[in-house]
């Protein structure tokens, strides 16, 4: 039962990453109904911005809470501009061409920002200083760490606030209209260009605050761990309901949780391939998803 | 019409055969000048850290030699390094090119056997001597008698550091954290397995992990129901040092052994969660001899960082192939490798002498560590003979 | 053409690449070819095998597939399998050996035949489910059975596992990758001007459209997803029983299956000359830029990259669009391009 119960924790703390980073990978796709494949790297430039803010703020000798919630901050700042910039100078141009061409040029952001990262920061691991010294909990046999809880109260209110401003404000009602209908938005009087540039921004800033989140627990980040990690949270999106907020927490929890639980058994090294296996069931039986609405396509 | 096309496509692959083509007799080797060494690594992609380890510890060594005047009567080596971007194919691709194109006298590399494996049979092919720093799979050297090594075999690893564990820490059930991905974790795991087991003790099921996995907290916790005495966990430092801290955070306070694959700068994120964990070394960064001293303050001055072992290994091999250079009097491929083959060189990494199968032969230490003034101590603990 | 007239072209084309293959593996004379070189036109052939096999869903049938690094390592792996583990008893019945050319060749057949039917058989599995899906889904399905190929692969002892295949036997030779690869093109090309590929083309143009004109659309999505995978599954078992380029999981990933994309599409996706031509400079062009290598390690790759998004931008359509180049193709293509 101990067991159990750790590997839920274990799970659901992991699941919270895929959540965040998920939520912008949803959001994208709502809105442009692109993949946006370098999502993961940005995940990994936030944990990245995050080590160079936290270095240089020289938070490994004199850890506090108000330090890293500046990094966080910095890092979400910093990756939420990075958004901008791919949005404007890669995705715009192939914007009105054909779906399989942004996806490709989405690719192809994605292997620079990986190879580049490689050369720009080496391709040497780098170690995340602590930000907030570490503390274990102990409840009956199960073990958690302050960091593991802060991940996932975080998402959670990230996840709100997010709702909040898709379904409260202006920008959130400008968001879900270019996410029905880009044109027709455009016709409303949307500024939709700078509505999708927020998109990304907003998108790219919750995959920051993931990858600090996620040094800091798991202090290790080189220029190459947004690809697996992106390509799952992606199947998470997919899983909870492309396009539902809720739906991609809901399936970020649940990829954690599987994942932790085919850790657990002897097929510990098809735990890659069965976030792949849950997202061809997942298409092949219900392909919006657990949260998503069917659409009817009008020929 | 489609004739057109046929004759079209058979004058362009003509051309392609021409252009390609090459005098079949080269001209007589040159004996002035550069010496020209091939070395291929992972520049790029997943095994980009540990390729450019190897690559600086050779440049450093190549360096220090053509500083002292060279070889062969003031001849200056020159390293050509290629990338193989992590893959197999392009580790042949790019030893094919160093040896055919570049007229390369001998080429070193590659860090991960199954590169080293890929490409080997090229060297072999055109009589080049080959050294890997750094592929511990038994069958490398086995390729052919141009192929040698100045790392550990997995099998004698293994051995190591089951011995310690059964004898010495008197363990008698012990789990395994196995990289799936690395050739050198599979091959000590296999190797931990059959000599702990030969030696009375049970070994659990090992649990595999893939080298870039951050949270290792799932497979942690199944570990620890297995209520296993000891743990050994035979992957590289970036991950030792993540496993290390995440089984501690869990409860798990056993003892956890590793390979020379922990020594690396970043095991030092470990922090406290390193006490009660031992490694078999080969390489220490606190052993006071000069050799290793010179070493690490040469390294830090020109690449800015701790060398690894890795790093280390580079550096051996590219002292023991200029020492062979010397010896041999020439750079012609079968001189050479009969010199690297009678090779006893004093390297960063122990006393390097090669045996018949062309692995070099030296003692291993077992090593416990500690965390103390925001660095990792190695504290010896014993050495083990190679028999 | 008459039946005279194709064993002609058969018998002439079987000659030549046997003459070629002679000059590749012994030389002329005082001339050889260098061995690096020889090396890099193994490797194009090779891709061009993919790179046209891959064309023939994406590009002819408008589908959007990133597994066919899956195909190719299921095709591989069995091909290679059969030459380790049976090779000796094939060669033995013609009294021969592996060692030996013609025994060498001998095993060659069945064990490419048995590639090609593998990865058939893996086309067929993953063509009958995700060929419901559309465009982006399809794609990322395509790449989840590749990964979930790719980690199976990885855990089997007897093939190498993470080490690689490294017991192939290297019975691949020049004549093989390019009468497979010259098989592969007339196999495209004659789908592409038959009624199946007439199918396909309007697949291609409006599924929708096809299916309400009668075109059974998964099944012949699904046939061209098997003659694909099967393709891709020999160029797998060529590759993996070159000299000294051993299969391995690690890198038979979906990095490779974006390769095999950016080939066509810089050719232009939907021609077979595109494909062809893609597959040329794409193995070329990594080759002559290692000379950048030497100065700033890594920057290759991200030329790589920065080429690949700036020709999305500049010109999506690639090389040659989606026209074919040599001068038979352009009469039908005239007549079909009324049609459209």
């Amino acid at each position: 039962m101990d067991t159990f119960l750790q590997q839920f924790i274990n799970g659901l703390s992991l699941g919270a990453i895929y959540a965040l980073i998920a939520l912008g990978y949803t959001m994208v796709y709502g809105v442009l109904r692109l993949i946006n494949f370098a999502h993961g790297d940005v995940y990994m430039l936030g944990a990245f911005a995050g080590y160079y803010l936290a270095n240089s703020l020289n938070l490994d000798a004199n850890p506090s809470i108000l330090g890293a919630v500046l990094v966080t901050m910095g890092a979400m700042a910093i990756c939420a501009g990075i958004g901008i910039v791919i949005e404007r100078f890669a995705y715009r141009p192939v914007r009105h061409h054909s779906r399989l061409t942004s996806l490709i040029t989405a690719i192809g952001v994605s292997l620079l920002l990986e190879y580049g990262g490689q050369v720009v920061f080496g391709a040497t691991p780098r170690f995340f200083p602590q930000m907030i010294s570490s503390r274990t909990y102990s409840l009956g046999g199960v073990q958690i760490t302050n960091q593991s809880l802060m991940i996932i109260v975080v998402s959670i209110v990230m996840m709100f606030g997010l709702e909040f401003i898709v379904h409260r404000t202006r920008i959130g009602k400008a968001m879900r209209a270019v996410s029905y209908n880009l044109p027709v938005a455009r016709l409303m009087g949307i500024n939709t260009d700078m509505v999708i540039a927020f998109t990304f921004a907003l998108g790219s800033a919750l995959a920051a605050v993931a990858g600090v989140l996620v040094a800091l627990s798991i202090p290790r980040i080189d220029p190459l761990m947004g690809l697996m990690t992106g390509l799952k949270a992606f199947v998470a999106a997919v899983l909870g309901g492309i396009g539902s907020i809720p739906g991609a927490m809901l399936g970020g929890m649940l990829i954690g949780l599987m994942e932790t639980w085919i850790s657990a058994t002897s097929y510990s090294t098809y735990r890659d391939a069965m976030a792949f296996a849950v997202l061809i069931l997942i298409l092949l039986f219900r392909p919006a998803g657990i949260l998503g609405t069917s659409v009817t396509e009008k020929v | 019409m489609r004739i057109r096309g046929v004759i079209f496509v058979f004058f362009a692959s003509m051309a392609a055969m021409t252009v390609a083509c090459e005098r079949r007799s080269s001209g007589p080797q040159d004996t002035t000048g550069e010496i020209l060494v091939g070395m291929y690594g992972s520049l790029t992609g997943d095994g980009a850290s540990f390729g450019q380890s190897s690559v600086e510890g050779a440049q450093l060594a190549v360096e220090e030699v053509n500083n002292a005047g060279g070889v062969l009567g003031g001849r200056k080596i020159r390293l050509l390094v290629e990338d193989d971007q992590s893959r197999p194919e392009e580790a042949s691709s790019a030893v094919t090119k160093l040896i055919t194109q570049n007229k390369v006298v001998a080429v070193l590399g590659e860090v991960a056997s199954r590169r080293t494996l890929a490409a080997a049979p090229v060297a072999q092919k055109y009589k080049i001597p080959l050294i890997t720093p750094a592929s511990t799979n038994e069958r490398v050297t086995q390729v052919g008698d141009y192929i040698f090594r100045v790392c550990f075999i997995d099998p004698f690893q293994g051995e190591v550091l089951a011995k310690f564990a059964y004898n010495d820490l008197k363990a008698r059930r012990v789990a395994v954290l196995k990289d799936i991905q690395q050739d050198y974790s599979v091959g000590l795991t296999d190797s931990i397995q059959k000599t702990f087991t030969g030696l009375g003790g049970k070994v659990f099921d090992p649990v595999s992990y893939s080298s870039g996995d951050a949270d290792f907290r799932a497979i942690l916790t199944q570990v620890r129901a297995q209520k296993p005495y000891a743990i050994f966990a035979t992957g590289y430092y970036p991950e030792a040092a993540i496993i290390v801290r995440q089984a501690r955070e869990l409860g798990m306070s056993m003892p956890i052994l590793g390979g020379d694959g922990w020594v690396g700068d970043a095991l030092k994120n470990g922090r406290e969660a390193l006490k009660n964990t031992f490694i078999s070394n080969h390489y220490s960064g606190q052993n006071p001899d000069p050799i290793v001293q010179n070493f690490r303050t040469a390294y830090r001055a020109k690449f800015n960082r701790e060398p690894d072992s890795i790093a280390a290994l580079g550096y051996d091999a590219a002292k023991v192939l200029a020492d062979s250079i010397t010896r041999a009097g020439t750079t012609e491929g079968p001189k050479v490798r009969d010199a690297i083959a009678a090779a006893n060189v004093a390297g960063v990494t122990g006393q390097l002498r090669m045996n018949p199968s062309r692995d070099v032969v030296k003692p291993a230490v077992i090593e416990e560590l500690q965390f103390a003034d925001g660095d990792v101590k190695y504290v010896y603990r014993a050495t083990i003979n190679p028999n | 053409m008459s039946l005279g007239r194709k064993i002609a072209v058969i018998t002439g084309t079987v000659a030549t690449l046997l003459a070629l293959n002679y000059v590749f593996e012994y030389g002329v004379g005082d001339f050889q070819i260098n061995p690096y070189y020889a090396r890099i036109i193994n490797l194009i052939g090779i891709n061009i095998t993919l790179a046209v096999s891959l064309n023939l869903i994406n590009g002819l049938t408008g589908q959007f597939s990133i597994g066919h690094a899956g195909f190719m390592a299921v095709g591989g792996y069995t091909a290679t399998y059969l030459t380790v583990y049976h090779g000796r008893q094939i060669a033995a019945l013609a009294g021969s050996t592996t060692a030996d050319p013609l025994g060498a060749a001998i095993v060659m057949v069945p064990s490419l035949i048995a590639g090609a039917a593998a990865a058939a058989v893996a086309g067929l599995l993953v063509g009958i489910p995700s060929l419901r899906l559309k465009g982006d889904y399809l794609a990322i399905v395509t790449l989840g059975f590749s990964e979930i190929i790719r980690v199976i692969i990885l855990n089997i002892p007897a093939v190498g596992g993470a080490t690689g295949f490294t017991d192939a036997i290297p019975i691949t030779n020049f004549f093989w990758i390019f009468s497979m690869a010259v098989l592969t093109v007339v196999i495209t090309r004659n789908i592409a001007t038959s009624t199946f590929g007439r199918a396909l083309f309007a697949i291609r143009s409006d599924e929708i459209a096809a299916e309400a004109m009668g075109i059974n659309t998964t099944r012949n999505k699904v046939m061209a997803f098997v003659v694909s995978a099967a393709l891709a599954g020999v160029a797998g078992g060529l590759s993996g029983q070159l000299f000294a380029n051993p299969l391995n999981p690690q890198n038979l990933n979906f990095v490779k299956s974006i390769e095999v994309i950016v080939m066509i599409v810089l050719g232009g996706i939907g021609s077979i000359t595109g494909a062809v031509l893609g597959a040329t400079i794409l193995t070329i062009l990594p080759e002559a830029l290692r000379t950048f290598d030497q100065q700033f390690p890594g920057l290759r790759m991200v030329i790589y990259a920065l080429l690949l998004i700036l020709l999305m931008i500049f010109r999506p359509q690639g090389l040659l669009g989606r026209r074919e180049f040599s001068w038979a193709w352009l009469r039908p293509l005239r007549r079909r391009a009324v049609l459209e």
